[in-house]
C-alpha cells in the first residue's frame, strides 16, 4: 500500500453537554447512566482524514481506533459512517479498572503503528473527560516521528511525503512544514465534522471492525497513577450590590483591588 | 468547552433515562434504532425551540429542517435501496419521528417530512416498476415532496362516500372533486389521490370502485386555499378544488378501482408513525415542565418540590413510557410480519390523549408563563390536538377495538 495510511484513534467519553457529578466515593466523575459521545476533538480527526481523501490525495486507509468497554464500538461506528474504511476496537473494561493513562495509549498506539504499516496518526489534541493533552506528543517520541500539534489547518503536498500544518499558540499560529510520517493531533478551529448521513450509516454496518485485546499487542495495563481525590471545585460567591460608581470605588479599595 | 452541536452516542444508555435532559438514551432501543436516535437528535440540536417558536409566529415553511434531513439521506428511511433508501423498519422510523417532534420541532417537524416516510407506501408495494423508479427516487432526494388528497369536506371517517370523481378519457383520467386537511399542499409537487372512478351504484361492495393516483399537483387544475389553523401555522394545510383536472392514466397506482385495499395497505403503519410523534411531543412538554418545576421558586421553595406538581408530572412520565413502549412494540410487531390494526388503533388513541394531558400539565406547571409563547409549552398545547383528530378521531379507534377485539356490535 503506497500513499497515505492514516490512523484515527478515537475515544468514547461523558457527552460535553452533560454536567459531570463526584461518584460517591470522591475517586472519579460518576459515568454509570450517563450520556456519552464520541470525544469531540476526534470527530475533527476523522474529518480531517476523509478530507484529505476528498482533496484527491493518495489516500489508501483510513483506520479507526478505539480502546475501552463494549459500547465503545459505537463511536466506531460513528467513526466508520463518517467515512473511516475500517477500526479495532481494543476491549478494555476501563468502567472496571479505571481509564487509561495517556502513555498507556501511546504504547498500544505505537504498536498498531507497525502492525499496520501505519504513516500518519491523527488525534484529537486532548480528551474532554481528562483533558491530559498528552497522548499524540508521547506517541510522536514513542515512534520518533514528525509531531505537529494542535492543528488549525492541515495540507499535504500532493507528492505525499511533506505536510504543512498550521497550529494555535498562544501567541498566534505558528506554521511548521514536516516529512512524513507524521502524528497530527486536532484543534477546534481545523474543520467541521460532517453528519453521519443514512446511506453511509447503512454502509457502515458492513465495514470491518475487529476485536482485540491489550494482551494481543502485549501492552501492559498497570497503573502507574492512583488517583487520591476528586472534587467539585468551591461554588462560586455572590457578588455584593453597591449604590453607584463611588461605592464601587470603594469596595474595590477595601478588597485591596485598587 | 463549547461545540456547536450535540456530538454523536450511538451507544445505549445502562441507567435511568432522564427526561429532563434533551433527547436522552432510551434503555429498551435496539443498537439499530439507537443510531438512527443519535443521529437525529445531531440534526435537531440545530433547530432548538426558538427556530419552532419563529417558524410557527411567522407562518414559514420550515425549509432549513426539512433540507437538512433530506440532505443526509433520512426520507429514504423506510424506502427500498433499489431506490436511494435504507430499507429500515417501522421501528427505525418511528423511533426517528418520536425524536424529532421530542426535540420541540413537536407535529411542525414531523409534519413538514411524514407524508415523505411511509406515505407512499401502496406506490412501494402495488405501483409498477417504471412508477417505482419515476415516483421514489426523486421523493428520496427531496427533490419532490408529496401531500395526501383523501379526506373531502363532506367525506371524514366514512372514506367509502367520497365524491370525488374520476372518468376515463382515453390515456388520461379527468378528475372533478373537492379534498380538504391536504397538508404541505403549499409545498407539494406531487398528491397521493383517491378518487371514486366507478359509481357507487355501480359496485358490488363499496370499498370497491376506488382509484389511487400519485400524480402532479398541477396548480392550473387544482384551486389550493389554505385553511388557517389552531396551531402549527408552519405547515400549511388546505383545501383543495379541482373541476377538469386532466391526470395521465400512467400516474394511476395498481388496478383501477382497487385504490381502497392499496390505502389500506399503509394506515397502520402510519397510525403507529404519529402516535409515536405524539409521544414526542408529550416528551418535550414534560422535559420543558420538569426543568421549569426544579427551577421557579414560590414560598420559599423549589415547585417541584409541591406534590400537586411533581405527582401529575410523574403519573405523566409513567403514561408516556406506558404509551411510547407499545408504540415500539407495535412498530417491531409490524416489522415482523403483525398485519392486525388493533395496536394500531391502539396506540393511535392512547399515545394523542396521554400527550394531551402531559402537555396541559406543562401549561398549568408554568402558571403565567405557560401562556407567554416564549416559553413553547403554549405551542405545544395547540399541535398536540392534532394526534387526537388526525388520521381518525378517538372514537374511531375505540370503534375498531369495541366491535374488532372485543366483539361487541357495530355501531355506525
Amino acid at each position: 500500500m503506497s500513499g497515505l495510511r492514516i490512523l484515527v484513534p478515537v475515544k468514547r467519553v461523558i457527552d460535553y453537554a452533560v454536567k459531570p457529578r463526584v461518584n460517591k466515593s470522591q475517586t472519579a466523575i460518576e459515568t454509570t447512566g450517563v450520556k456519552h459521545s464520541l470525544n469531540p476533538f476526534d470527530e475533527l480527526s476523522i474529518e480531517e482524514a476523509i478530507r484529505l481523501r476528498e482533496r484527491a490525495l493518495p489516500v489508501s486507509d483510513i483506520l479507526a481506533l478505539s480502546a475501552g468497554p463494549a459500547k465503545s464500538a459505537d463511536v466506531l461506528r460513528t467513526a466508520m459512517a463518517m467515512g473511516a474504511d475500517r477500526s479495532i476496537h481494543v476491549q478494555v473494561d476501563t468502567e472496571k479498572e479505571g481509564d487509561l493513562e495517556p502513555l498507556t495509549v501511546a504504547k498500544l498506539l505505537a504498536k498498531v503503528v507497525a502492525e499496520e504499516d501505519r504513516n500518519v496518526v491523527i488525534l484529537g489534541k486532548q480528551s474532554i473527560d481528562d483533558d491530559a493533552h498528552q497522548t499524540g506528543q508521547m506517541l510522536a517520541g514513542l515512534l520518533g516521528w514528525s509531531q505537529a500539534t494542535q492543528a488549525s489547518k492541515v495540507e499535504v503536498e500532493k507528492e505525499g511525503s511533506t505536510v504543512t500544518v498550521k497550529r494555535e499558540v498562544d501567541g498566534g499560529t505558528e506554521t511548521l512544514r514536516a516529512k512524513l510520517p507524521i502524528v497530527i493531533t486536532t484543534d477546534l478551529r481545523l474543520n467541521e465534522p460532517r453528519y453521519a448521513s443514512l446511506p453511509n450509516i447503512m454502509k457502515a454496518k458492513k465495514k470491518p471492525m475487529i476485536k482485540k485485546t491489550m494482551e494481543d499487542y502485549g501492552i501492559d495495563i498497570k497503573r502507574r497513577f492512583k488517583t487520591v481525590k476528586v472534587v467539585e471545585p468551591a461554588p462560586r460567591q455572590g457578588g455584593g450590590k453597591v449604590e453607584d460608581v463611588d461605592g464601587m470605588i470603594g469596595k474595590l479599595k477595601e478588597l485591596g483591588a485598587l | 468547552m463549547v461545540f456547536g452541536g450535540v456530538c454523536i452516542d450511538a451507544g445505549q444508555s445502562d441507567g435511568l433515562e432522564k427526561p429532563q435532559e434533551y433527547l436522552p438514551p432510551l434503555p429498551d432501543l435496539t443498537e439499530s434504532q439507537s443510531t438512527v436516535r443519535t443521529a437525529i437528535s445531531r440534526i435537531c440540536s440545530n433547530f432548538p425551540d426558538d427556530y419552532w417558536l419563529h417558524v410557527d409566529n411567522m407562518k414559514q415553511w420550515p425549509r432549513e429542517f426539512t433540507n437538512a434531513i433530506a440532505k443526509d439521506g433520512w426520507l429514504g428511511i423506510c424506502m427500498p435501496s433499489a431506490y436511494g433508501g435504507a430499507e429500515l423498519g417501522l421501528a427505525e422510523a418511528t423511533t426517528m419521528m418520536q425524536t424529532i417532534a421530542e426535540s420541540g420541532g413537536g407535529m411542525t417537524a414531523t409534519s413538514s417530512i411524514h407524508m415523505n416516510i411511509f406515505g407512499l407506501s401502496p406506490v412501494v408495494k402495488y405501483g409498477s416498476e417504471e412508477q417505482k423508479k419515476r415516483f421514489l427516487i426523486p421523493l428520496i432526494e427531496g427533490k419532490e415532496r408529496a401531500c395526501f388528497g383523501v379526506t373531502e369536506p363532506n367525506t371524514g371517517l366514512d372514506t367509502l362516500k367520497l365524491q370525488s370523481r374520476a372518468v376515463r378519457e382515453g390515456a388520461e383520467y379527468v378528475l372533478r372533486g373537492q379534498k380538504m386537511w391536504t397538508s404541505t399542499a403549499q409545498q407539494a409537487e406531487k398528491i397521493l389521490i383517491l378518487v371514486r372512478t366507478t359509481p357507487l351504484g355501480e359496485v358490488d361492495k363499496a370499498s370497491q370502485g376506488l382509484s389511487l393516483f400519485y400524480t402532479d399537483l398541477n396548480r392550473d387544475s387544482v384551486k389550493v386555499t389554505e385553511i388557517p389553523k389552531m396551531g402549527r401555522a408552519a405547515v400549511d394545510t388546505n383545501s383543495l378544488f379541482f373541476d377538469g383536472w386532466r391526470v395521465p392514466k400512467k400516474d394511476l397506482i395498481g388496478e383501477e378501482g382497487n385504490g381502497f385495499k392499496l390505502i389500506m395497505h399503509g394506515m397502520n403503519a402510519e397510525r403507529i408513525l404519529l402516535a409515536g410523534e405524539a409521544v414526542g411531543l408529550g416528551l418535550a412538554a414534560l422535559r420543558r415542565a420538569v426543568n421549569y418545576a426544579a427551577e421557579r421558586r414560590v414560598f420559599g421553595r423549589a415547585i417541584g418540590q409541591n406534590q400537586g406538581i411533581q405527582h401529575p408530572l410523574a403519573d405523566s412520565w409513567v403514561h408516556l413510557e406506558a404509551a411510547r413502549l407499545m408504540v415500539m412494540h407495535a412498530a417491531r410487531m409490524y416489522d415482523e410480519g403483525y398485519s392486525a390494526g388493533e395496536y394500531a388503533n391502539s396506540v393511535k388513541y392512547l399515545a394523542g390523549e396521554v400527550a394531551f394531558t402531559t402537555c396541559e400539565r406543562a401549561v398549568m406547571a408554568h402558571g403565567g408563563m405557560g401562556y407567554a409563547k416564549e416559553y413553547h409549552v403554549e405551542r405545544y398545547l395547540r399541535e398536540v390536538m392534532i394526534p387526537r383528530i388526525a388520521p381518525v378521531s378517538r372514537e374511531m379507534c375505540l370503534n375498531y377495538i369495541g366491535e374488532r377485539v372485543l366483539g361487541l356490535p357495530r355501531s355506525y
